[in-house]
């Protein structure tokens, strides 16, 4: 239904002033309501109607801007001499002063002030207040021992958008005041073409922003400060190369290694050297060489091994390397941790390179992730791998002296904590910092901190023990302090250590011991059965036709099984067929019923 | 004189290590230190009473700073402060 309402005028009319005048209301449309459109309606009842009589508010969130507060100091100068005397002028003054003096109000304060002064400075020599009455017996406070703890202190987060992985922490060596962290992903072909390849020198007062940046070819998977030079660091890339940089020199590196005669898989780890020129390093990599550089000449390493146990330096058959340790007060020894879960204990003076790999400690079933020799005891090392951490003595080489239970997450690195000879800390990739005391407990650990959600990578402990930092999956480093009782030398800890090792040691020895009294053993018998084993002998030995044995025994089995099964199936098919019958039957009754109740419904 | 008397036996007294005397502008008219300490002094415990005294009668106006004395693991300052000047006194208390 259309309303509308037509206005008309003359064209002669147009143009001409507007006369209004009063008549009244004439009635155009009237619709009436009409009840048959109530039909399409269903009525509600009740009807919930909210009504809000309120004063209308709206929530905002304002973050102001970050505040940068730079501290300045003024320094004083002597001042507040009137403008006529110049205070540089010694007769000014002086004059100056005299007069001051002739002023009898001076005089008369100053006799007051003196007697006043004179009564508190006679106090003071009669008795000394502060005396401390029961003065040096703080051994007695030890006692009171609070529960093991550590407490986060800072939060440094990688600053660029796509986050990257914190591989390895480098504490400065003078006072530990800053942290050396460098970045990378270490999941293969995972980086994305933004990810920044810059690593970051944290100052730990400022979390906010880094202190320095170190920007190199390729991003840093470990990072070292020089203990010597504090300036100095080196750092070894996911490249396989290796760089050095000065931070008085700015963020680039001053000299990088030639790409041929770097490693050929990313460098996991580097470690500076004990020499007189303090330029020395070494570094490792999981293409099976340690090499040797001085910064001075990165062109070329200074000295190769290849970590081949058939001692033939055939890069093929090497073993891949994760970790490294180094320990400065046995300079021609070092440690090398293996992909394949090797501890390869190496000599740097050997004669020939087949002399320089001197044994070899297996046990992990793992990569290495960390190789750390103890401070107090350099002939026991811990080891970090898989799912457990080892602690080894040198002289032992069938497995591990001490070792923790099999956890639930991989563990990825541990350090020993350089104040107390039983603590040692390992991270997991479940977030857990755990802190091991094994003096005190030996199957948990004696404080188990989440530190965060996602997995922690790499952990490194402050030179006093008592901070230390860990970085994880997405580039935060967390410092945390650990309570005074765990890093503290107690008393007599050192001699319990000792005590603990030693036992270990000898267990260990003697169960070695036995093994190969059994072993010889069985070795002498089978050589006593040996021409009528001759046979077995021959095929033990061929792997491939252990294989095919194998894979027919196998056949065999699943054959017995299936025959077994189809046996099962036609028994059960029998079984069904006769029910199928009776089921039959049954229906058909059924139906016989159905159509009787419908013919009499009808 | 008597003056020079009383100046005399303060400084004379066990463990004095100096004796200082401001002016209400902070000007060392009389000292028996060096020239750069006693600036310093003079500077810093000037400014240190006016804040005393006014933290004391913003607490209580009717009450006002007599003394002030700071204890400090080498030595104690010990400032008797006027309306117009200051006598600052160091002494090595006895231990």
């Amino acid at each position: 239904m259309e309303i509308v309402y037509v206005y008309t005028k003359k064209r002669s009319e147009f143009g001409r002033q507007c006369n209004f005048s009063d008549r009244p209301a004439e009635l155009h449309v009237d619709i009436l309501p009409d009840p048959t459109l109530a039909g399409n309606f269903i009525e509600r009842n009740p009807c919930d109607m909210p009504i809000q009589c309120v004063q209308e508010m709206s929530e905002h969130e304002v973050n102001t801007e970050r505040f940068a507060t730079e501290t300045r100091g003024i320094n004083h100068v002597e001042g507040g001499w009137p403008k006529d005397v110049n205070p540089q002028e010694m007769e000014q003054t002086m004059r100056y002063r005299k007069k001051v003096e002739k002023d009898e109000n001076y005089v008369n304060t100053l006799l007051q002030l003196g007697s006043l002064m004179e009564h508190c400075i006679k106090q003071n020599n009669a008795i000394d207040i502060y005396e401390e009455y029961f003065g040096e017996e703080e051994d007695v406070i030890e006692g009171t021992e609070e529960p093991p703890s550590a407490k986060t202190i800072n939060v440094f987060r990688d600053p660029n958008e796509i986050k990257r992985t914190a591989t390895s922490l480098s504490w400065h060596p003078d006072g530990g005041r800053k942290l050396a962290i460098s970045y990378s992903s270490l999941e293969f072909q995972h980086g994305s073409k933004e990810m920044s390849f810059d690593s970051y020198i944290w100052d730990l007062e400022n979390p906010n922003k880094p202190e320095m940046t170190l920007k190199p070819v390729s991003p840093l998977v470990c990072l070292e400060y020089n203990p010597k030079d504090s300036h100095i660091l080196v750092g070894g890339c996911y490249n396989g190369q290796i760089a050095y940089w000065d931070t008085r020199k700015g963020s680039q590196p001053v000299e990088m290694s030639t790409v041929e005669h770097s490693h050929r898989d990313p460098v996991y780890k580097v470690i500076w050297l004990q020499s007189k020129t303090g330029t020395e390093c070494f570094s490792t990599s999981t293409d099976g060489q340690v090499l040797w550089w001085d910064i001075r000449k990165m062109s070329e390493p200074t000295e190769k091994l290849v970590l081949d146990l058939s001692k033939k330096g055939n890069l093929d058959s090497s073993l891949g390397a994760i970790s490294l340790e180094f320990e400065t007060t046995m300079p021609t020894k070092f440690m090398v941790g293996t992909e394949q879960g090797m501890v390869v204990s190496c000599n740097r003076k050997a004669k020939t390179p087949g002399e320089k790999i001197v044994c070899t400690y297996s046990g992990h079933h793992g990569p290495i992730y960390a190789l750390q020799r103890n401070p107090f005891f350099p002939k026991n090392f811990l080891t970090v791998g898989d799912w457990t951490a080892r602690i080894w003595s040198e002289d032992i080489k069938e497995s591990s002296i001490m070792w923790t239970k099999y956890h639930m997450a991989y563990l990825t690195d541990g350090c020993w904590s350089p104040i107390r000879p039983s603590v040692f800390f390992t991270t997991k990739t479940d977030g857990t910092l755990d802190v091991w005391d094994f003096l005190f407990k030996q199957n948990d650990p004696t404080l188990s901190v989440k530190v965060c959600d996602e997995a922690l990578y790499s952990l490194r402990v402050q030179d006093n023990g008592r901070f230390l930092a860990c970085g994880s999956h997405l580039g935060t480093a967390t410092l945390l302090e650990i309570s005074s009782g765990l890093s503290t030398l107690q008393r007599n800890e050192k001699a319990l250590a000792t005590a603990m090792f030693e036992r270990e040691t000898k267990r260990e020895k003697i169960l070695e011991a036995r093994h190969r009294e059994m072993r010889l053993k069985e070795r002498s018998r089978s050589e006593q059965g040996k021409e009528e084993d001759a046979k077995d002998g021959d095929t033990e030995e061929n792997p491939e036709d252990l294989v095919a044995q194998a894979e027919k025994t196998f056949f065999e089995i699943i054959e017995a099984e299936r025959r077994k099964n189809e046996e099962e199936e036609q028994k059960i098919q029998a079984e069904m067929s006769k029910v199928g019958k009776e089921e039959k039957e049954d229906s058909e009754e059924k139906e016989i019923d159905e159509m009787e109740v419908r013919i009499s419904f009808c | 004189m008597f003056l020079e008397e009383t100046l005399k036996r303060i400084q004379s007294h066990k463990g004095v290590l100096g004796t200082i005397v401001v002016n209400a502008e902070g000007i060392p008219i009389r000292t028996t230190l060096d020239n750069s300490t006693t600036v310093q002094y003079a500077g810093l415990l000037h400014q240190l009473t006016i804040k005393a005294r006014s933290t004391v009668r913003d607490i209580d106006p009717q009450n006002d700073l007599t003394f002030l004395r700071i204890r400090s693991k080498k030595h104690e300052i010990m400032v008797a402060p006027d309306k117009e000047y200051l006598l600052i006194v160091i002494q090595n208390p006895s231990e």
